[in-house]
């Protein structure tokens, strides 16, 4: 049925309509225009890789190892090849020829080892694939899995990430006889210095637990191979079908030219998509194998397990500073659990964590060293920020342990150690140029907001009353529009095309394939502003390698920054060559041509021509002027001179019940400057989903390996992720500061609110704790770990409560001997 | 083998299908109809919710014999007549969606919430739409749509009895 999606009002024209810049207060630009990307998905008429139908398609499961470490003695696959239905199952030694599963991280000394697409002879964590079974039904694909009889010698796990590093550890990997995968240093010269000249040192070691993506789209591939036509196409639920097209090519050995990657409508990302994993090169091999399209679509048990994990760093702080809070220098130590084998961009991630390890603040030495280590579980990648919360984490809880060492306020303390507006672009210890900033007016919006001085107020009446109401505060910057290639392991530009078709209609490729972000909305945005058009007239198409020249994809908040920035330079490049083509027909000179609602013709005067009759000239091409060809269609591959740096001020109170450990928050205040911004309901839907993603880590979400590697949060019955009823309303503004590093001044927003949000909450809890003698908890802050905390700081309130303590930490004695007794370094 | 009869979105459906066949695969599979989506196949997300009988129910946990007999609503049926459904509408004017994966079951699971109460508070919405997972939206804007559409129905369901 044909449904009138057409909105009526969609998006009220700005003041300065389509004058042929796409600046805020522009036609388009800067308005809460409707999204394009809409009307199919509320009407469940889109197509996600689970979605596809193709005639004779099989459908293929895993087998996946149930052990964290283990020999694989034996696999008997035979009861399940004889299973009805089923067409194939194969073990490693089939697929052996599958290229290893690519890591583009390289520090020196890095170990790689080989990550087969299927165990080889052992398996390193639970759910390693092990045997991979086709059928004709995906019911009988799994009763054949049923039927798999595996053989496995389990070994000791490796799990604790510190005593991995012990002598004395099991290995992951027996060759390297030792599980430090790599060490990276970040380190200029004056940091012992600077810790003798201080008046006050505090030090703190803060925990970042690993946290599962769980984009609702769980990962999924189908493939079909023409063997006439020699083309192999992969339909994936990925952030980065080009970069996929080549390492699939790579991996199984087939010319680039005959692999097609198609990213169809894709159910969220959030990093987790941001890979390539074995599962993307076995399905294809298998379909062309079989000459029948294959299917594979991840569970959900498979997906917390098998699809990357995030975060799971132990970070070791200590700044020193002078009395009147000014801080001289910073010293951190590392620990990042990589898992067993290294996704794409695994061993990096920690390495971004030290770049951004300053934060917003002027810290003049720094010692920053990572310590990657590889244990049985899953691997560690980008999720939503990817290592910038942690930096941002330990920072800004560093911030307000010092602030209560010196008895400062955690709002003075950090003006204190801002950068003035008037000195960016700042170049920061570990030598990144943050390209623009004011930390002072976002801080004071956010403030002003909030209303501190009476939320300050109340907390010293709360008190008094024996309530504890807490303020937590957040002044984050983070590094966005990944990025110069020069550090990029595979380039970190983004292409643009734009190519207005002969009846006036505008197609739009772009290499930064969405997975939910409303880039064909943003873009046509912006296109339709410097045409001066309506975004109704511009089909934004991304995710299919066939279609779009070479892109590297959506991640880093790179989209707009980088691939918009792409499409604006290449449609400029259509503007002079149609503001030629217009003043060769209409007399003039091409200079003084704009474009405006809809027409083209010389600024101030009367003769103008239609869009359409200037795009019918470049295609009829009767009378073009010298040297001009036919056609309109301009790509533009973008190299970002810099990174862009967003930043804000999150401000949190809340109460916390000391008799149950739960939190009640009063306010969430999120002041946020991504620069410019094209539409602002989309950036404020990031930042939403952005800051619940950083509550959940701050509350709620923790992966649980237990000691012998075995995945204890394996559905989302144990894996808590937030739910309405537990998130409060929001309140957010915006401060803008442009960037200069692109011509649109935009930055980047798909992390901030991630970025910003983890510490302050745990700054509020710890704030209103303060006076129980609770320094720091670690996340998430469970009502159990809360009430924990304030009974052990506290054993002296009352002999009930303190006995309850006293067992209680005799139980978590015993509990946890294992993981807190091993000294810091191996 | 088991023989069943399923009024889908007002046509009635028979099939032969297994008795372990979950709704849910006998929508997308059987009927075709894939904006039923499938998140976690464990009832804790949502994403497949459809009405059954009127009621939400999440079609990963309803086996397709149970819904022998019984009349199925999915996302591709709420628009009538190429008129959005007020929810659809919401949704869309207020950004309550970005991957749009987790997006036909919330508003299903919205749609009963309002059939059974048609002016809820914010309260009562996040704690109606509390069985639904989105990881996108940090919920706000879901909320905000929820509240849209029930001014909508309720401002045209006057204007319906005003008619009569």
């Amino acid at each position: 049925m044909a449904i009138a999606t057409k909105s009526k009002s969609n998006g009220k024209p700005g003041a300065n309509g389509g004058n042929g810049a796409a600046v805020p207060g522009g036609r388009w630009v800067g308005q809460r225009f409707k999204r394009k990307e809409d009307p199919r998905l509320i009407q469940g008429i889109s197509h996600y890789v689970g979605d596809l139908r193709l005639p004779d398609l099989l459908h293929c499961v895993f087998v996946r190892s149930p052990h964290a470490n283990a020999r694989l003695l034996s696999v008997d696959v035979e009861a399940a090849r004889t299973s009805p239905d089923v067409v194939m199952v194969v073990t490693h030694a089939e697929v052996a020829a599958i290229g290893c599963v690519p890591c583009a991280g390289s520090l020196p000394g890095l170990k790689i080892p080989n990550h087969y697409v299927l165990a080889k002879d052992q398996v390193r964590y639970v759910g390693e694939p092990v045997v991979a079974i086709v059928a004709e039904d995906p019911y009988a694909a799994r009763d054949a899995a049923d039927l798999v009889a595996i053989e496995y010698d389990p070994l000791p796990a490796v799990v604790d990430m510190e005593r991995a590093l012990h002598m004395s550890s099991a290995l992951v990997h027996e060759q390297f006889k030792t599980n430090l995968a790599f060490t990276h240093v970040i380190k200029n010269d004056d940091v012992d210095a600077a810790f003798k000249r201080a008046d006050c040192v505090v030090k703190q070691r803060l925990i970042n637990q690993r946290l599962a993506p769980i984009a609702m789209e769980t990962r999924g591939v189908v493939a079909q191979y023409l063997p006439g036509e020699k083309q192999l196409t992969v339909w994936s639920s990925t952030q980065i079908p080009h970069l996929l097209r080549t390492q699939i090519s790579l991996m199984l050995g087939l010319p680039e030219t005959s692999v097609r990657v198609i990213a169809p409508e894709v159910g969220g990302g959030f990093g987790s998509k941001l890979n390539v994993y074995g599962e993307e090169a076995i399905v294809p091999w298998l379909a062309m194998k079989l000459g029948k399209p294959v299917k594979w679509t991840e569970t959900r048990g498979e997906n917390i397990a098998a699809t990357i994990h995030g975060r799971d760093q132990i970070n070791d702080v200590e700044l020193a500073l002078k009395k009147d809070g000014t801080i001289l220098g910073m010293r951190t130590r590392v620990l990042a659990d990589l898992g067993a084998y290294h996704q794409l961009l695994t061993p990096i991630i920690a390495t971004l964590t030290g770049l951004m390890s300053t934060g917003c603040y002027k810290i003049p030495a720094i010692e920053f060293e990572v310590l990657g280590v590889f244990t049985n579980k899953m691997s560690t990648d980008a999720y939503r920020g990817a290592g910038r919360p942690e930096a941002t984490y330990l920072i800004e809880r560093m911030i307000d342990v010092a602030a209560r060492e010196l008895e400062m306020d955690p709002a003075e303390i950090r003006r204190r150690n801002f950068p003035k507006p008037t000195e960016f672009p700042y170049t920061v210890a570990t030598g990144l140029v943050y390209d623009s900033g004011n930390y002072q007016r976002s801080l004071k919006r956010a403030l002003d907001l909030a209303g501190y001085d009476k939320l300050r107020a109340r907390q010293k009446a709360a008190r008094k009353q024996g309530k504890y109401y807490g303020i937590g505060l957040s002044t984050y910057v983070e590094i966005c529009a990944m990025g110069p290639s020069a550090a990029m392991p595979a380039g970190g530009w983004e292409s643009g095309t734009v190519r207005i078709e002969p009846t006036g209609k505008i197609t739009a490729l772009t290499g930064a394939s969405p997975h939910g972000q409303g880039q064909e909305t943003t873009f046509a945005q912006m296109i339709a502003d410097l045409l001066g058009i309506s975004p109704d007239d511009i089909n934004v198409v991304h995710g299919d390698t066939a279609v779009v020249p070479y892109g590297i994809g959506t991640f880093g908040s790179r989209g707009t920054a980088v691939g918009g920035t792409a499409l604006y330079v290449a449609t400029e490049k259509l503007k002079k060559k149609m503001a030629a083509i217009a003043a060769h027909l209409l007399g003039g000179k091409p200079e003084q041509i704009e474009f405006r609602d809809g027409r083209i013709g010389a600024k101030g005067s009367k003769k103008s021509l239609a869009f359409g009759e200037v795009v019918g000239a470049a295609y009829a091409a009767k009378s073009l002027p010298a040297g001009v060809e036919p056609g309109l269609d301009a790509t533009h591959f973008f190299e970002p001179s810099n990174f862009t740096f967003p930043f804000g001020a999150h401000v949190i109170s809340c109460e916390v019940d000391i008799e149950t450990g739960e939190i009640k928050f009063d306010k969430y205040i999120a002041v946020d400057d991504c620069g410019n911004v094209i539409n602002p309901m989309l950036v404020e839907g990031q930042i939403h989903g952005g800051i619940v993603q950083g509550m959940a880590q701050a509350l709620y979400e923790e992966v649980i390996y237990n000691s012998d590697g075995q995945l204890v949060t394996g559905t989302l019955m144990d894996y808590a992720l937030p739910r309405a009823a537990d998130i409060p309303e929001l309140t957010l503004e915006r401060t803008c500061t442009p960037s200069p590093v692109n011509p649109m001044g935009v930055k980047g927003v798909g992390e901030a609110g991630t970025i910003g949000c983890t510490p302050a909450i745990v700054n509020a809890v710890c704030d209103a704790l303060a006076p129980l003698g609770v320094r720091h908890i670690d996340m998430p802050l469970k009502p159990e770990r809360v009430w924990r905390a304030v009974h052990e700081s506290n054993i002296s309130h009352s002999d009930k409560e303190a006995r309850a303590a006293a067992v209680l930490r005799v139980a978590a004695a015993a509990k946890g001997a294992r993981r807190t007794t091993t000294g810091r370094r191996a | 083998m088991k023989s069943v009869e399923i009024v889908v979105n007002g046509v009635e459906r028979r099939a032969q299908v297994e008795p372990r066949m979950l709704l849910v695969h006998f929508l997308r599979d059987v009927d075709g109809l894939t904006g039923t989506h499938i998140g976690c196949e464990t009832s804790l997300c949502g994403a497949c919710t459809v009405l059954l009988d009127g009621r939400a129910v999440k079609s990963c946990t309803v086996l397709a014999v149970q819904a022998d007999g019984h009349a199925v609503t999915t996302i591709e049926a709420l628009a009538t007549q190429g008129q959005l459904h007020p929810l659809q509408e919401s949704f869309w004017e207020e950004h309550a969606l970005q991957c749009g994966f987790c997006t036909p079951g919330m508003i299903l699971c919205a749609n009963d919430l309002l059939a059974r109460n048609a002016a809820p508070s914010d309260e009562e919405i996040r704690k109606g739409i509390s069985g639904n997972l989105c990881r996108c939206t940090g919920y706000q804007n879901i909320v905000g749509a929820v509240k849209s559409a029930s001014r909508k129905m309720t401002r045209r369901a006057a204007a319906v009895a005003g008619k009569k």
